[in-house]
């Protein structure tokens, strides 16, 4: 029986045709690939990716140097240093991150009191030397500036889970 | 004793106790947060609340005496019941903001609230807010979180006798505040930061800048005043963040003054942080090696009596004995520790220290204080004089300047001649001291550091001895000091050798030429002026008088940057360690006296601390006898001399904030000057 299926099979070339017949019907399939860096994927809203500082919406910090981020932080990749504004306000004068250590767990955003370290949807801050990704408060806040709206609207879509 | 049983366990406690203190005994942790060990008993905050068989409601075990027979349950549904119920209604007025109070992570209220407090609140209507009051430029205030624990207001009437501090208003509207919009004006201020539990009342110059959590805790001994207090250095990196008292019955309770406390910034300011050499008459950057050849050569040209030594007030003993030593080794006489030209020498320990303990303040029924105003030479003693006169059957004479010292005393004048109508018996207080069991006398340096010194020491003694202070266990004849290091540098008997000279002996051979060299370790509380033509080394931590007239400096260490011995000025040997490294190229003050020694001849034998202070423990005996007060021996000390009776005594302090190279360095210390003197210019005077 098996000799003359074999035999059948292998003349016939059903297994060409069958072979074919698939990559046939892919042809009229969506693609899955990307075309990155000029197509990206769907992130989800609790993506943890580039830190950000935010800011009220009346341009003030939010960061309040209460340094819970820092004691939480598992990498000790962040570094507060605080003192009382001139207004007598509790304010960070430094604030560093370095994202070498960071391991993206997402506690820093986790434990903020206010929602002021948060973790953006941006990934694409891959840098050439090493120092580039020694953020310091500047740069978070310029971060944060940047995406505010993707961070404010990923924020407002999880409220109702924290 | 009473036998209490709690939670099922049977407990004595001493006569006198509290519930809550019974409890303690029996390892059962009472929440509370207006009782205080060492305030008095308020029972206002109803935290301790616990269950007392028989009782129809919870008791609150703060204010409840400990009776014979008691039932006491602390963990029953009902105590928790009740401790959630007053967590409730305290926190209704507290705001959320933990994250920006400086007491969170160290806060009473959040640790029991965590422990006894409900897991979320049912209050949903306004929470009130209070107007922040400016009470100074150490205690910062957020009135807003104040729970009114009153421990504020009695530690003021109770331990600091500054009476500014209360309570307006009445329930939800209570306020705590000064009455009139002024400082509170105490040496103890700080206190009140550690008092507070909650972050009502905190620290101004430490506001913002680090958590309890960050910190590095070291615990140590103080050198701002001669009471040697104990102390908690919290460093963060290399940096002092704060320091905080450490419990010490014996020394200072719990408390600090705010010397101790927040003179810790001046560390950070004026620090000789390498070594430097006069070329050409311009102090200029330079090597160890370059400043100790520099040495080498100048010493080269002397012979051994042209060269001098003093000793500061801010050093601790490893170091002044290596001094010593490379002195004698060579071969000079004239060295001196007693800045202040008072009239001191080693002969007998008891001529030099405070006999009866800081402790033995609690003892006695009768004080004579001589020349000292205590509050401002060391308010921790003065704190304690106060807490006797609270009590009964006690009376203080003061034989000096008017001052407040918090509490009531007889100004029997200020001259010296007061001291020989007390010998004589023409004076009423002479009568009061007869007729105590155990009187004291406390001699400040004021009454010694003049030229008649000797004299007023003698009759001093005379005093002590005609009126019972000396006993068999009981040393009424108490010296109080104003330098750390001083009482360290006498039992060292860093002091003119065989003719040798004294402070202002050699400050005046000095100018006159015959002494060429003159060894400065951290003194400045000298007249400099006169060394100008001297070739000065001067070693020590901060860039002050001495620093000056300096041709070599030697960075050394600050107290928090070194382990060491001193003695305070009782004769308690305690042991420092260090919280922190030195700035820059500075080493440890014994370091450098070694390694000089090398390049001149004079070399020493000890290669490490363990070393020097087994050398040093083998030759001076007490200073071995770490944390003991060893009792010094009597004898006949003092001098006869004509003393200038009409001549008033002067106070060794003038402003209580700047006596010292790490003060006057210090930004809180000149803040609180301006504050607290601003009336008044400081004039350039030798504080101890």
């Amino acid at each position: 029986m098996s000799l003359v299926t074999n035999s059948v099979r292998s003349w016939f070339l059903t297994e060409l045709a069958s072979g074919m017949s698939i990559i046939f019907k892919h042809m009229f399939h969506n693609k899955a690939t990307l075309n990155y860096p000029y197509e990206k994927g769907a992130i989800s809203s609790r993506f943890r990716g580039e830190h950000a500082l935010r800011r009220y919406a009346n341009g003030e910090e939010r960061c309040i140097a209460c340094k819970l981020c820092e004691a939480v932080c598992p990498a000790l990749a962040i570094t507060i240093e605080a003192e009382p504004r001139d207004d007598g306000s509790r304010r960070t004068t430094r604030y560093d991150i370095d994202m070498l250590k960071c391991i993206y767990c997402g506690f820093c955003q986790e434990a903020c009191p206010v929602d002021a370290i948060v973790e953006g949807p941006n990934f694409e801050f891959a840098a050439e030397t090493r120092e580039e990704l020694y953020y310091n408060k500047e740069k978070l806040l310029a971060n944060g500036d940047r995406w505010e709206k993707e961070i404010a609207e990923n924020l407002s879509r999880e409220a109702a889970y924290r | 004793m009473p036998t209490l049983i709690i939670d099922g366990n049977e407990i004595d406690v001493q006569d006198g106790s509290t519930v809550l203190q019974a409890c303690e005994e029996a390892g059962i942790e009472i929440p509370r947060f207006c009782y205080h060990q060492k305030l008095s008993i308020a029972g206002n905050c109803r935290m301790c609340l616990v269950e007392l068989e028989k009782a129809p409601k919870p008791i609150a075990s703060c204010a409840m005496p400990a009776a014979d027979g008691m039932i006491i349950r602390t963990n029953t549904p009902s105590v928790k019941k009740a401790r959630e119920g007053v967590m409730e209604f305290l926190l209704i007025n507290h705001p959320l903001d933990c994250p920006i109070c400086d007491q969170g992570g160290e806060c009473d209220l959040q640790d029991q609230a965590m422990a006894y407090g409900r897991d979320s609140s049912r209050f949903g209507e306004t929470k009130r807010a209070v107007k922040d009051k400016d009470i100074g430029p150490l205690v910062g205030t957020i009135m807003t979180r104040c729970i009114h624990c009153t421990r504020c207001i009695r530690f003021g009437e109770e331990i600091a006798g500054v009476e500014e501090m209360g309570a307006i208003y009445r329930g939800e509207h209570m306020e705590i505040g000064t009455f009139l919009e002024k400082s509170v004006k105490s040496e103890l201020s700080g206190n009140l930061i550690d008092l507070c539990p909650v972050g009502a009342l905190t620290s101004k110059p430490y506001a913002f800048t680090a958590r309890p959590w960050e910190l590095k805790k070291t615990e140590t001994i103080d050198a701002m005043d001669a009471v040697g207090s104990s102390i908690r250095i919290d460093t963060r990196g290399r940096e002092i963040m704060r320091v905080l008292p450490r419990l010490n019955e014996e020394v200072n309770e719990e408390w600090i003054s705010d010397k101790t406390r927040f003179s810790c910034d001046g560390l950070k300011y004026s620090r000789l942080d390498r070594p430097w050499v006069k070329k050409d008459g311009q102090l200029t950057e330079a090597t160890w090696d370059e400043s100790f050849n520099a040495i080498k050569n100048k010493l080269s040209t002397l012979k051994p009596t042209q060269i001098a030594a003093l000793v500061g007030n801010i050093v601790e003993c490893e170091s002044i004995f290596a001094l010593k030593q490379l002195m004698t080794n060579l071969g000079s006489p004239h060295i001196d520790c007693r800045q202040d030209s008072t009239p001191f020498d080693n002969e007998y320990r008891a001529s030099y220290i405070f006999n009866t303990g800081i402790a033995g303040i609690d003892q006695t029924d009768a004080i004579l204080l001589v020349g000292t105003n205590p509050r401002l030479e060391a308010p921790i003693i003065n704190a304690r004089i106060r807490k006797r006169s609270l009590q009964s059957n006690f009376s203080i004479g003061l034989i000096g300047n008017d001052v407040d010292l918090t509490y009531k005393y007889d100004n029997l004048g200020n001259t010296p001649a007061i001291l020989d109508e007390i010998i004589k018996g023409n004076n009423p207080f002479s009568s009061i001291l007869n007729k105590a069991k155990k009187p004291m006398l406390i001699i400040g340096q004021g009454a010694l550091s003049r030229d008649d010194g000797r004299g007023i020491l003698q009759k001093c003694r005379i005093i002590a001895e005609e009126t019972g202070m000396i006993q068999e266990n009981w040393k009424g004849f108490n010296v109080l000091h104003t330098a750390a290091g001083r009482v360290g540098a006498l039992d060292i008997g860093f002091l003119p050798g065989t003719n040798g000279f004294n402070t202002n002996e050699i400050l005046d051979q000095a100018q006159k030429d015959s002494i060429k060299l003159v060894y400065l370790l951290g003194a400045d509380e000298i007249k400099t002026n006169t060394l100008e033509n001297t070739f000065v080394i001067y070693q020590g931590h901060h860039g002050d008088a001495g620093a000056k007239v300096a041709d070599v400096i030697l960075p050394g260490c600050a107290y928090t940057e070194k382990d060491g011995t001193w003695v305070n000025t009782e004769g308690r040997v305690q042991k420092a360690t260090a919280a922190s490294q030195p700035p820059g190229d500075a080493k440890e003050d014994w370091s450098i006296i070694r390694a000089l020694s090398d390049y001149i001849e004079g070399e020493l034998s000890f290669d490490s601390l363990t070393d020097i202070r087994s050398t040093m423990t083998k030759e001076i005996r007490v200073l071995g006898l770490i944390d003991k007060q060893s009792p010094g021996n009597w004898g006949t000390f003092g001098e006869d001399c004509t003393i200038q009776n009409k001549l008033p005594f002067k106070l060794p302090i003038d402003n209580f904030y700047l006596t010292d190279p790490i003060t006057r360095a210090s930004p809180t210390m000149t803040k609180c000057t301006e504050t607290f003197y601003s009336n008044r210019i400081r004039e350039n005077v030798t504080d101890g």
